[in-house]
């Protein structure tokens, strides 16, 4: 993938690409230190539909999002021989009994036969993490397993 | 009345009168420059109040208004941003100098203000307003778009064009011979190389000799210095304006972020004094009979920017609405079209027509300019562009 960087003297500077539908998206990052997503209108891929602001916090967020996305449909697509196999994302809210504590404490794997395969965290993958792990608020967990199991799994997270 | 009491009290209330027409600026989202030139206007010479206790102030102060506004432009640029800038755009930037000089410098030679009031009128006419524009920019989230950067590369192209510009000009209003001012202007092309070579090697070390933790001491440092460059380089004839202008742009990275926070509200303070003290000097009763020239001036030249910009977009690779977007930023004058007919004014060689044609015609592009910017895409979308058909085989 081609992704252009300008220089925008005085203001910060411009990364972009454009996607395969004729859009172009990126991110300005300004002297200050701000992010801005940026979306091109669908007539003028010269001009911006949006540029939203984004706090770092909401930057790794949306980092995590979409690589989680793309982590999993590549999973997906491996899983697809075997029936009843799934994969689905978690993140860890503010609020789950299990942040800023090793993942192994959870016991996933023995309570509900679910792996997890990998976490996102602040954009960056973290392949096949080990129980003494710790969880951070905004970590997405890509887990595969059962239908069935992987509900269970969501109830631990959330509830302990 | 005791002359301290009246000087205080006349300049808290147009301290005060400022900051009520900054907040009216804000409510409309314009640039309050206009209005700081009107607010100078009424209180000035001719004007609806006469303020005599304040003018000594108004003009020190005038005066580091100017150092500031050049400190901080150039803060705002690396010297390897002002590089890449020149290499990418110095054709566009030479096409915006020829384009945008001439109109201002021909109409003084029309008004028989001869050569230097065509120096003076070419500068006040070519140089965009950056801050206006940038403004401009960001109010309309064009910061992500594409021709953004051909935008902000003239702009900077304009800016380097004035560390020259401004040299050669201080030279020519103090009736130098011709040979003095070539030598000057010798001088500050020397400077001017020198500081920018310097400030892409070894930039950090000037940056460390003025900065500090504290930021009271790192405020004193950063001032001292600006002020006692700005000196240097106005006893060598230089331009005060310049050598300020050199020193930001030789504070780099982290230093010149922090510079430019904690300078910011001492430049709003002294820029506006600055604005009103032009004003100040200005009778507006010498402004009407000149409307009419500067009204055309201002059609002209902002023609002039619009071609500059639908050229230099053009040559980038962007589409039509883009080329008009790019035109439109550019028209604003501002701050720095003071600036240089401050100078001209200060030095007492031109006549005081200038004056009023510079207040007149600043007023006007620092209006037309936002408001361009604001309503040339949905024009252009609206016109009825002759559609091209390809040829029948």
């Amino acid at each position: 993938m081609n992704v252009d960087e300008t220089d925008l003297p005085g203001l910060g500077r411009r990364k972009d690409f454009m996607t395969a539908s004729g859009r172009r998206i990126g991110v300005v990052e300004l002297r200050e230190g701000q992010t801005e997503l940026i979306v091109s209108t669908w007539d003028d891929p010269d001009t911006c539909q949006a540029s939203i602001p984004l706090t770092g916090d909401e930057a790794a967020t949306l980092g995590n999002l979409l690589g989680g996305q793309h982590l999993a449909m590549k999973l997906s697509e491996e899983h697809r021989e075997i029936p009843g196999i799934v994969t689905r994302q978690f993140s860890i809210a503010a609020d789950s009994p299990f942040q800023n504590q090793p993942m192994g404490k959870a016991c996933i794997r023995t309570r509900c036969g679910v792996s997890i395969v990998a976490i996102m965290r602040e954009g960056e993958v973290v392949p096949s993490p080990g129980p003494d792990l710790v969880l951070h608020t905004g970590d997405l967990l890509v887990a595969v397993g059962t239908q069935e199991g992987l509900d269970a799994a969501a109830d631990i997270l959330r509830n302990g | 009345m005791d002359p301290l009491a009246l000087t205080l009290i006349e300049l808290g209330a147009v301290v005060f009168c400022l900051g009520l027409l900054a907040r009216l600026a804000g409510r409309i989202g314009m640039s309050p420059i206009p209005l700081y030139l009107v607010g100078g206007l009424a209180f000035g010479a001719g004007g609806v109040v006469k303020l005599e206790g304040m003018q000594e102030f108004a003009h020190l102060s005038g005066e580091i208004g100017v150092i500031l506004l050049l400190l901080m432009l150039g803060l705002e640029y690396t010297a390897a941003e002002l590089f890449t800038g020149l290499r990418r755009s110095w054709q566009a930037g030479v096409l915006d100098l020829v384009l945008n000089f001439v109109p201002g410098a021909a109409l003084a030679f029309l008004l028989g203000w001869g050569l230097v009031g065509a120096m003076v009128m070419g500068g006040v006419t070519y140089i965009s307003s950056s801050g206006i524009a940038a403004k401009v920019i960001t109010d309309l989230g064009r910061i992500g778009n594409r021709e953004t950067p051909v935008v902000l590369s003239i702009l900077v192209f304009e800016d380097l064009a004035m560390a020259l510009y401004l040299p050669i000009l201080t030279a020519t209003l103090s009736g130098v011979s011709f040979l003095g001012g070539l030598t000057t202007v010798g001088i500050s092309l020397a400077v001017v190389t020198l500081v920018l070579v310097v400030a892409l090697r070894h930039g950090h070390h000037v940056s460390k000799a003025v900065h500090s933790e504290n930021s009271e001491v790192f405020l004193l440092n950063l001032l001292g210095a600006a002020l006692l460059v700005a000196g240097v380089a106005s006893a060598m004839q230089v331009s005060a304006a310049v050598g300020a202008f050199m020193l930001g742009i030789a504070i780099s990275g982290a230093t010149a972020h922090s510079a430019t926070r904690i300078l910011e509200p001492l430049r709003d303070l002294f820029a506006a004094i600055f604005f009103v003290a032009f004003g100040l000097n200005t009778d507006p009763s010498s402004i009407p009979p000149v409307l009419g020239w500067a009204l055309i001036l201002a059609v002209v030249t902002a023609a002039t920017k619009m071609v500059t910009g639908i050229w230099a977009a053009k040559r980038a690779g962007i589409a039509r609405p883009g080329r008009f977007r790019a035109g439109a930023a550019l028209i604003a004058r501002g701050e720095f079209s003071i600036v240089i007919a401050g100078l001209a004014v200060a030095s007492g060689v031109v006549p005081d027509e200038l004056a009023a044609m510079a207040t007149a015609y600043v007023l006007l592009m620092a209006i037309i300019g936002p408001l361009a910017a604001r309503y040339v895409e949905p024009a252009v979308k609206a016109f009825p562009w002759p559609v091209r058909v390809a040829p029948q085989t």
